[in-house]
């Protein structure tokens, strides 16, 4: 599935296992929380990047300290009408001070992107054919936002303190 | 009031060229109606049984003259004439296209209007009280924080996609006209035991299939601190709701499965959180520069001088004018509940004389309350005969605020595809069958409010008298609640048994009130004699025609 990240449309370097596939040899792998947690060493000790994939209904907490050590945590959307990913992508990136990317996986829309990006998600798994002209015009829809979120971004209220008027 | 700045003007604009690129998309079906169907949701556009409904949010209920205006115009270039104003304090149109929709917005948006969050999964539009800056019995104004709040609120990345929709008020008096305790979460202005003004928060609260009284999450949030405390509780929703079952995921369900205890704690947990990292502390001057937008007009230094007239006159002053906190001013509440007219109908035509009105009055604004009124906050008493002569001919001085007529209900069958059963015309009817003034005073305060189906838009559960409509078997009942309140002493009614048929429903509530005005002690109300004598008498009495029809074979 191809992905995009802030800086453009990219080769995925990751693969997502299921379960019960064999770990690649080289590349990056993405597993489920299950997996993890069952194959926790080996797949910590292995010369390659690794990321979790998480359920609606998985909190990133479960990682633990763990979560540190994870190059991917991927959150996914079962259905657009399910937001609960926003609030983990959010913990993720304050609570827990995650570093790595975070991915947006499953069936989102287009319209949710700026949203995903100010929780602090980072890297999208799109469906085929989607451009990097729409995700820039998703990113580019509303200017100013009024409330603080996981992006840093200045909101509507420190923009009107620095504003001249 | 509230005035748009560049910021604000330029983050509508941009809603209005977002949501115009999502009907694009939908017209020219690369949406299917599925995917659709939130994001136009999200802009307060319902597909209804006719065609669709744009709802228009009218924050903290307050309108301009030139707002009102607006809303006239659209009624008469995009609709049928008129509008319906809701008990989210909101406005309305039943009749609207889809290709219009975008124009609409863009109208709107020029008298600092839009239909942001006015449905969907998502925070929807603060509501506060309509007396709000002109009662005399309020702490301090809600609508400031009420407008934080909105903008706090408006497409919050986090929280656009809830599990369901989440309503918020604001109160600040002892006498609760906004229905605080029926709301997702409400915030109640109060002060402390040192005076200092701070914030008791409450959640939990809901109508629908499970009617729930909230419960209450902080007694005292600092005034710095109440948008951290208000994003605790959302995310705290927004993580741990069930997201399996539709008729389950409303916040009253899950305090009351994780019960009170467990949800202050850990909304106490993302509390502290959120106030260590400081971003949504609330500094007072940001406080002070948005209350300056609500700061009272400059009042007149006039006597407190009651004008009196003729009979009609006295009447409608007896029910629909209140005290002001100015000497020489006045509330007046508006009727929108004409014998035999649709509750919370207003024509463009009356509209625009209303606009007209105010200006020249010299009233600012003119405010929508949950009950579906319009009310004037700040009228000269000495302009009161005028105004009321006026509204005479506009069809607008029904005398009837707070009285059996002034009824709640929803759009119902005739226009909302949700409904099992019509509301409109069983208001009417028992507008009608109650239409003697003098009777109306006899019975005093009762508030009878309608719903046409288990969402309780119209608020059944907390009428003194509710009536929910069911459908059995294709044909439309009439169930009887007794015993609701939406105010400061409120309580959820309590079905009293089988449903009534369309034409006995009126009767039935007829019986029940004969039977309050005969049993009634001095001074109470309908609510305290049934407080007081219970279920079992008045469902003996309501159910009286059909056990005489069995008796009789």
């Amino acid at each position: 599935m191809p992905l995009i990240t802030v800086d453009g449309l990219k080769p995925d370097p990751f693969v997502t296992l299921a379960d019960d596939a064999a770990l690649p040899e080289e590349s990056g792998a993405i597993v489920s929380l299950a997996r993890f947690r069952k194959d926790r060493e080996a797949l910590l000790s292995r010369n390659a990047p690794i990321g979790v994939r998480l359920k609606a209904e998985e909190s990133p907490e479960q990682l633990g300290e763990d979560v540190h050590r994870l190059s991917v945590v991927a959150l996914e959307f079962p259905k657009f009408r399910d937001g609960r990913a926003f609030s983990w992508a959010r913990q993720l990136r304050t609570r827990l001070g995650f570093a790595g990317e975070v991915r947006a996986v499953g069936d989102f829309l287009y319209d949710q992107i700026a949203h995903q990006r100010r929780v602090g998600f980072d890297a999208w798994e799109i469906t085929e054919g989607f451009s990097e002209t729409q995700f820039r015009r998703a990113l580019g829809e509303i200017t100013n936002v009024y409330q603080p979120s996981a992006d840093g971004r200045k909101t509507i209220r420190d923009l009107r303190v620095s504003s001249p008027t | 009031m509230y005035r748009y700045d560049e910021f604000d003007a330029r983050f509508v604009a941009e809603r209005v060229a977002q949501f115009r690129y999502q009907v694009e998309r939908r017209l020219s079906g690369e949406l299917t109606e599925d995917k659709f169907k939130p994001l136009r949701l999200l802009n307060g556009l319902y597909l209804q049984l006719h065609a669709y409904m744009l709802r228009v949010a009218v924050p903290y209920g307050t309108l301009a003259s030139r707002q009102l205006r607006k809303l006239a115009h659209i009624a008469r270039k995009y609709d049928k004439g008129f509008g319906h104003f809701t008990t989210r304090t909101n406005i309305q149109y039943n009749w609207i296209k889809l290709v219009d929709v975008p124009d609409i917005l863009a109208e709107l948006a020029e008298v600092e209007m839009h239909c942001i969050q006015t449905s969907g999964n998502c925070i929807r539009n603060v509501t506060a009280d309509q007396f709000a800056g002109a009662t005399p019995d309020e702490i301090e104004d809600p609508r400031p924080l009420a407008e934080i709040i909105r903008q706090w609120s408006s497409l919050h990345p986090e929280f656009v996609f809830l599990a369901r929709k989440f309503k918020i008020a604001v109160g600040a008096t002892p006498e609760d006209r906004a229905a605080l305790q029926y709301h997702d979460m409400a915030v109640e202005i109060v002060r402390d035991g040192e005076g200092r003004v701070g914030y008791k928060v409450t959640a939990g609260g809901g109508m629908g299939r499970t009617p729930y009284l909230a419960q209450v999450m902080s007694d005292f949030v600092a005034r710095e601190d109440i948008l951290a405390y208000l994003e605790a509780v959302l995310r705290v929703y927004n993580q741990d709701s069930r997201r399996d079952n539709i008729h389950k995921q409303r916040i009253k369900i899950l305090v009351n499965a994780i019960g009170v205890e467990e949800m202050r704690a850990r909304v106490a947990r993302e509390f502290e959180e959120i106030k260590r990292m400081g971003t949504l502390q609330l500094p007072a001057q940001e406080l002070d520069r948005i209350a300056a937008y609500f700061a009272p007009p400059a009042f007149e230094a006039l006597p407190d001088a009651m004008p009196t007239g003729d009979l009609d006159f006295e009447n409608w002053k007896r029910t629909n004018v209140h005290p002001h906190r100015a000497p020489g001013y006045a509330i007046a509440t508006i009727s929108l509940k004409a014998i035999g007219q649709v509750p919370g109908d207003a024509s463009a035509g009356q509209m625009e004389a209303l606009a007209d009105l105010m200006d020249e009055y010299a009233i600012p604004e003119i405010r929508v309350s949950h009950e579906q009124n319009l009310v004037l906050p700040h009228v000269r008493q000495k302009d009161l005969p005028a105004i009321f002569a006026r509204l005479q001919d506009l069809d607008l001085a029904t005398p009837n605020s707070g009285l059996i007529t002034d009824i709640i209900a929803c759009p119902g069958l005739d226009y909302c595809d949700l409904a099992n059963a019509r509301s409109i015309p069983v208001a009417q009817a028992i507008a009608k069958r109650f239409a003697g003034l003098e009777r109306q005073h006899d019975i005093g305060e009762l508030k009878i409010k309608i719903s046409g189906c288990i969402n309780a838009c119209g608020h059944h559960h907390a009428g003194h008298i509710g009536i929910l409509g069911v459908d059995k078997k294709g044909v439309e009942y009439y169930q009887l609640l007794l015993g609701g309140s939406g105010a400061e002493d409120a309580a959820i009614g309590q079905i009293m048994g089988p449903g009534f048929g369309e034409h006995e429903i009126a009767d039935a509530v007829e019986r029940v009130v004969n039977f309050y005005l005969k049993e009634r002690s001095p001074g109470e109300r309908f609510l305290d004699t049934y407080r007081r004598i219970g279920m079992e008498p008045f469902k003996n009495i309501a159910y009286q025609e059909q056990m005489n029809a069995a008796y009789n074979g």
